[in-house]
């Protein structure tokens, strides 16, 4: 019978991401609740010093699958080593990120295993020895709970930001193998000819512990300077609304929404956006929310746990000025 | 080279969405049924590719009759043909089920690309692609924002969406790309188009059509249940921040998220 959870740890050009810190985090959890092991899959190139990390978080075991060609994530390699472990060890479970990357590979994955995915769950739990997910569906105006019928194993992306964190254990250590797995080149069709990145290293929206976004209100591209000023100071990413994107202002990956971004900060600060439906869809799961707009009819202000009346070219440098003098 | 676009129906994003006496399912009267967003993108990007390389566009749906009009939509924006396979025994299939269905009908046509959007924005999966592409056996390259053929047509070049950058990826034809918000402005049908879109075929099959049993599809089949549906947890009343200049509001605010808020 299938046993055990399983994590898929992911990391980017051999650094852990925070996602997988939170993933072995909600595996313990629901692994103790099981009474079954937690075990966390690396994928990497010269990543096995890496399995010591996951050891900390609650992982039992690591299972390091270690070749040049799993070095940067590409669909082809990394569906084909996880679904052959899963096939040999037959874990009940199998979480991975709802990032980009883990979006990317549990519906191959799935369709590989004949098994049954729950895409960007924000809360587990175990019922009668199966998965029970929590996912946000239209972008976050209701929820969906789903479990799965004969599924083996029950595969899952779960949002990064959201599950709780464990402390790491300094002296906790998880039991680290090399994964045996024959990965064969005749089933790498694509290949990664670049990783261009973002200039300043900034963090993704997906990602932000908080986010100062602009929307049509700030009147053009120049102005966001002052967005950048506040976020710098605060350690914030910049977002914006579909308008803002629309008319040129930011790039696509900047929008926040339904058809943007789907955020769960710890902070977001919108300025000069209404709060379409849209606009709310993306980011009402963040936990504290302020808005400053001039309207004081504006929607936005109905879902604000701070609300600011008044003109954001006063306001927003005003905040930044209020902001350094407490720090 | 010849496209196909894998076509959703969603109820318009303007949608306030309520949840049904069930508990399981949405209210769907005076619901306004569109193609999804991303799946412009998608037919959008295929008749550029025609526009460049010759071939034929075709759509295909799975769903109820309704479809048949988002599929008109597609064909009045440009496409040369439909399929919808609409069957009751469809109802409640879920991802694999769905990627069942497209790969029996996609299997014996002659195609190169492969198009989808990058997920439903009702049920907001974006997982019907990848599992297409692996019972099609082709290679798949997700959230798509820029996408280059090469001039003899067999491969494609194609730069996705990741956290904090973009990754250029390579693959040979066929493949199966999900299209991403910046891949290109889809054109609006014009009204010739939409004269022309009557004439254009669409098919209309059933699940046995296919060849396929209906128990690996529907609610049978399906993987995924859903036990139930609840609405977003109602956020409590914020305040609004007093002071009588920029400067005090501003003051105020600083200090309620130091102090109360504590996230800054
Ligand atoms: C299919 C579809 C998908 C969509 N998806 C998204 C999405 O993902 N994300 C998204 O954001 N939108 C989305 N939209 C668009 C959405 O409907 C709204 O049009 C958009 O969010 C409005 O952006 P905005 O709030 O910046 O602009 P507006 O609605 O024009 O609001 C500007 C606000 O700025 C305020 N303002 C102006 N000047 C100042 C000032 N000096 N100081 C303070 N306040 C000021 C105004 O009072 C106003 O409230 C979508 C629309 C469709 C049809
Ligand atoms: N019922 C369907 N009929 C045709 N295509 C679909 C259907 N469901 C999903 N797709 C395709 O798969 C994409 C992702 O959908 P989903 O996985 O449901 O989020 C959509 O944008 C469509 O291109």
């Amino acid at each position: 019978m299938a046993q055990g959870i399983w994590i898929v740890a992911e990391q980017r050009e051999g650094e852990l991401r925070k996602i997988s810190y939170e993933l072995v985090s909600e595996g313990r959890r629901l692994a103790d609740q099981l009474g079954q092991p937690l075990t966390a899959l690396l994928l990497g190139s010269n990543i096995k010093e890496k399995a010591s990390d996951l050891g900390k978080y609650g992982a039992d075991k690591v299972i390091v699958a270690d070749d040049e060609r799993l070095a940067t994530y590409t669909t082809d390699a990394y569906a084909a080593v996880i679904a052959e472990l899963a096939q040999a060890h037959e874990p009940a479970i199998i979480l991975l990120g709802a990032s980009v990357q883990g979006k990317d590979l549990s519906g191959r994955l799935a369709a590989k295993l004949g098994a049954g995915v729950a895409q960007d769950c924000v809360e587990f739990s175990i019922d009668n020895g199966s998965l029970v997910a929590k996912r946000p569906i239209y972008a976050g105006k209701a929820y969906a709970t789903v479990t799965y019928k004969d599924s083996v194993p029950q595969i899952a992306t779960a949002r990064p930001n959201v599950l709780e964190l464990n402390e790491p254990d300094e002296s906790r250590s998880a039991e680290v193998v090399d994964a045996s797995f024959s990965l064969d080149d005749s089933q790498l069709k694509t290949k990664v000819v670049e990783l261009q990145q973002e200039a300043g290293g900034k963090i993704d929206l997906t990602e932000a512990e908080r986010i100062v976004s602009g929307g049509r209100g700030m009147k053009g591209p120049e102005n966001y300077n002052i967005l950048e000023e506040l976020a710098d100071l605060i350690e914030a990413t910049v977002g914006a609304s579909r308008s803002a994107v629309d008319a040129g202002w930011r790039p696509h990956s900047d929008q926040v929404g339904q058809t943007g971004k789907v955020v769960s900060p710890n902070l977001y600060i919108a300025c000069g956006i209404s709060g379409a439906i849209q606009h709310l869809a993306g980011m009402s799961t963040s936990k504290v929310i302020v808005a400053i707009n001039k309207d004081p009819e504006a929607p936005i202000f109905q879902k604000a746990d701070y609300g600011v009346v008044g003109d954001l070219f006063d306001v927003v440098p005003a905040l930044t000025e209020q902001i350094r003098k407490l720090t | 080279m010849n496209c196909i676009v894998c076509l959703k129906q969603v109820p318009d994003t303007e949608t306030q969405i309520k949840i049904a006496q069930d508990g399981m399912s949405v209210v769907t009267d005076n619901i306004k049924w569109v193609m999804n967003p991303y799946d412009e993108y998608a037919v959008e990007e295929a008749l550029r590719l025609r526009e460049k390389f010759g071939g034929e566009v075709t759509v295909v749906g799975v769903g109820p009759k309704r479809v048949t009009e988002s599929i008109r939509t597609a064909l009045a924006m440009g496409a040369d043909k439909g399929i919808l396979v609409d069957d009751p025994s469809a109802a409640g299939s879920d991802s694999l089920g769905i990627a069942r269905i497209l790969a029996a009908v996609i299997k014996d046509l002659d195609y190169q690309l492969i198009l989808c959007g990058k997920q439903g924005v009702d049920d907001d999966y974006g997982v019907v692609g990848s599992v297409l592409a692996e019972l099609l056996g082709i290679p798949q390259i997700s959230v798509v924002v820029k996408l280059e053929v090469s001039e003899d047509g067999a491969t494609i070049k194609a730069h996705r969406e990741v956290e904090g950058g973009t990754l250029v990826i390579e693959s040979p034809l066929p493949a199966l790309v999900t299209a991403q918000k910046g891949l290109n402005e889809p054109r609006y049908a014009s009204l010739p188009g939409i004269m022309k879109a009557k004439k254009k075929p669409l098919d209309v099959k059933t699940v046995a059509d296919l060849g396929l049993d209906a128990a690996q599809v529907g609610e049978g089949g399906a993987k995924i249940k859903v036990l139930k549906l609840s609405p977003p947890a109602e956020r409590e009343a914020g305040k609004m921040v007093d002071g009588e200049t920029p400067e005090e509001k501003a003051a105020n605010l600083a200090k309620l998220l130091r102090e109360e808020a504590k996230v800054i």
